[in-house]
């Protein structure tokens, strides 16, 4: 157990040159890697083949990144139709890694990678745990899971890179978890958010926080608030970081917060971010929230242009405290997909953990929000768990509980909800993401 | 043994055999119900107990995933005589002190009320100063046990 406060840090930066380059050498090398890519995919991928001779684009017209914007966009359906290998750019048998992300709707959404692709991922993902103070003599226990899901393997390919001992946990069996970061002495452990809290609720129950290395946590895979974060350093005593990543990019490791939490850094020398206005496509200016596409600049097995992530951030590119110079992007305040239209008013679940947090201890950021229609009126009804300290035996008292955080949400999503008491860990803890929202209006 | 008792109160979700699975997990553990209330509204219930061993029901419930505290309250012994209840319910409010809520159960040849106050020490005293008698947590507990 050891959090650093900020007067007490020490940053590391794993690859200075790159991490702390001017804008104008970053641009230069973001110019030669987009026009190489430009070239592999028109030349490899008939997707992309196409889509450049419909918008009358020929490799040539790429001189440098200034030229981003005459490129094709590419959805989250073009992988779709070109499942599951439509849009490689190197031959198969070069392919040595698939991973893939479960839609909610439909079939997964397949991403291939070479060895490169796979050195540059572990790359990304040291650099990340390098900015979480972490170094080759640290042991990271990775309870993301291992599997088709890009968090497992990308932690233990960021560990490895690091030189780091990574404990393979994958998700799910608390009570194990708990046991191995004890009997190990797991100094870094790595999951969503929600499951951090759930295993940090678990260990303070079971009394063995103390007995705990643990420094750091690495967390990402959906979107919490900062006081979520807050809340999980201080039941652990850690130091928390957001690593944002999406397998059809590459995975976690895209991005994290340093210790300054200033927004998450970009790995832009891999990743070329844009944040444009979902409806007309024009660049935000820095600050201003929009969807973040990325292109890859230097994947070779399947190289995306424009990838719209449906992710709603803004961009900033001052320059970091910490000495970094790479772009930073807000923490995530929610994806297009999950946001809700509620009476015309837009919705995100992260908005409600927020409301709940801010009802300071006695409300578990445990929730869950059902959409539903009545009488053709969309009713919120937002579930909460009652944990030990705020349960009485007095209804008296927990209806006036209720009508506090609905007061609470009320004022935070402007929008009434109706809010439901339920049992604790009756909400379904998840191991990998979060659900957070039923909506039961067929729309 | 202090003169106020303690009462075992599970916070129940309105879902089907909630109530009993509760039960079941005192039955299986040896925990006897004594006395018991439940009181609903449109989303939840809240069972109100007195049993042989709080701390212990407590306990069970708390591995089983149910939520439950414990919470001070007095149990007065009424006399099967119109108008007992009444009398001390007069004292009661006379002493100033609040009641939150109240339940009865049968026990033996007398009736004992649950009482739920703001001050359950003062409602003792209050009751004892007026000729009422109050169980005890030992009695309490076992109160309608055969022995």
């Amino acid at each position: 157990m050891a959090a650093v406060t900020l007067e007490n840090w020490v940053e590391r930066i794993r690859d200075p040159k790159i991490e702390c380059m001017s804008a104008d050498e970053m641009a230069a090398l973001q110019s030669k890697r987009l026009v190489d890519v430009v070239n592999r995919v028109y030349n490899n991928v008939d997707f992309y083949h196409k889509k450049m001779k419909d918008l009358g684009v020929e490799p040539g017209d790429i001189k440098g990144i200034e030229d981003i914007n005459k490129l094709p966009f590419t959805t989250k359906e073009d992988l779709r139709d070109n499942y599951p290998f439509g849009l490689l750019a190197i031959p198969k048998k070069d392919v040595v890694r698939v991973q893939g992300t479960s839609g909610t709707t439909g079939k997964l959404t397949l991403a291939s990678y070479s060895q490169k692709d796979v050195d540059v991922w572990g790359e990304c993902v040291a650099r990340c745990l390098t900015m979480a103070g972490l170094t080759e003599e640290d042991i990271i226990h990775v309870c993301y899971g291992y599997g088709l899901f890009t968090g497992g393997m990308g932690l233990d390919y960021g560990a490895k890179a690091l030189g780091a001992t990574a404990i393979p946990m994958s998700a799910g069996n608390t009570k194990r978890q708990m046991m191995c970061m004890e009997d190990f002495g797991a100094t870094a452990f790595a999951c969503t958010p929600s499951y951090a809290l759930h295993l940090a609720e678990s260990l303070e129950e079971a009394g063995v926080v103390d007995r705990l290395k643990l420094k750091a946590g690495i967390h990402g895979a959906e979107p919490w608030t900062v006081e979520m974060r807050k809340k999980i350093e201080s039941i652990l005593n850690i130091n928390c970081f957001d690593i944002y990543g999406l397998c059809e990019i590459s995975g976690p490791g895209v991005a994290q917060d340093c210790i300054h939490h200033a927004g998450l850094h970009i790995n832009v020398d891999y990743f070329y971010p844009e944040v444009l206005n979902p409806a007309t496509h024009e660049a935000c200016a820095d600050g201003e929230t929009g969807e973040l596409v990325f292109t890859t600049l230097a994947k070779e097995a399947m190289p995306l242009l424009r990838y719209r992530t449906k992710d709603l951030t803004s961009i900033d590119h001052s320059m970091c405290a910490c000495g970094r110079t790479t772009p930073r992007i807000s923490k995530f305040t929610g994806r297009t997909d999950d946001m809700k239209v509620i009476r015309g008013v837009n919705v995100f679940p992260t908005q409600v953990e927020t409301a709940l947090l801010s009802i300071g201890g006695a409300v578990a950021p445990h929730y869950l929000m059902i959409v539903d229609r009545e009488d053709n009126l969309d009713v919120l009804t937002v579930m909460v768990e009652v944990d030990e300290s705020m349960f009485s035996d007095e209804i008296r008292k927990l209806d006036a509980l209720k009508n506090k955080i609905s007061g609470v949400l009320k004022q935070a999503l402007g929008v009434s909800a109706r809010v439901k008491l339920v049992e604790p860990k009756t909400i379904q803890r998840s191991e990998g993401k979060a659900v957070r929202v039923i909506d039961k209006r067929n729309l | 043994m202090g003169i106020t008792i303690q009462q075992l109160s599970v916070f129940l979700e309105n879902r089907e055999g909630r109530l009993d699975e509760v039960l079941a997990v005192l039955a299986s553990n040896d925990v006897n119900i004594v006395a018991l209330s439940l009181a609903d509204t449109s989303d939840y219930g809240m069972l109100r107990m007195i049993v042989s061993d709080p701390n212990k029901g407590r306990a069970v419930l708390k591995e089983n995933g149910i939520t439950a505290m414990l919470t001070d309250v007095v149990a007065l012994r009424v006399p099967h005589a119109t108008g007992s209840l009444s009398k001390a319910m007069h004292q009661i409010v006379e002493g100033e002190v609040n009641i939150e809520y109240m339940y009865a159960f049968a026990n033996g040849d007398d009736a004992s009320a649950v009482l739920k106050t703001d001050d359950p020490a003062r409602v003792v005293d209050i009751l004892r100063g007026s000729g009422f008698d109050v169980w005890e947590a030992a009695e309490a507990y076992v109160s309608n046990v055969k022995i």
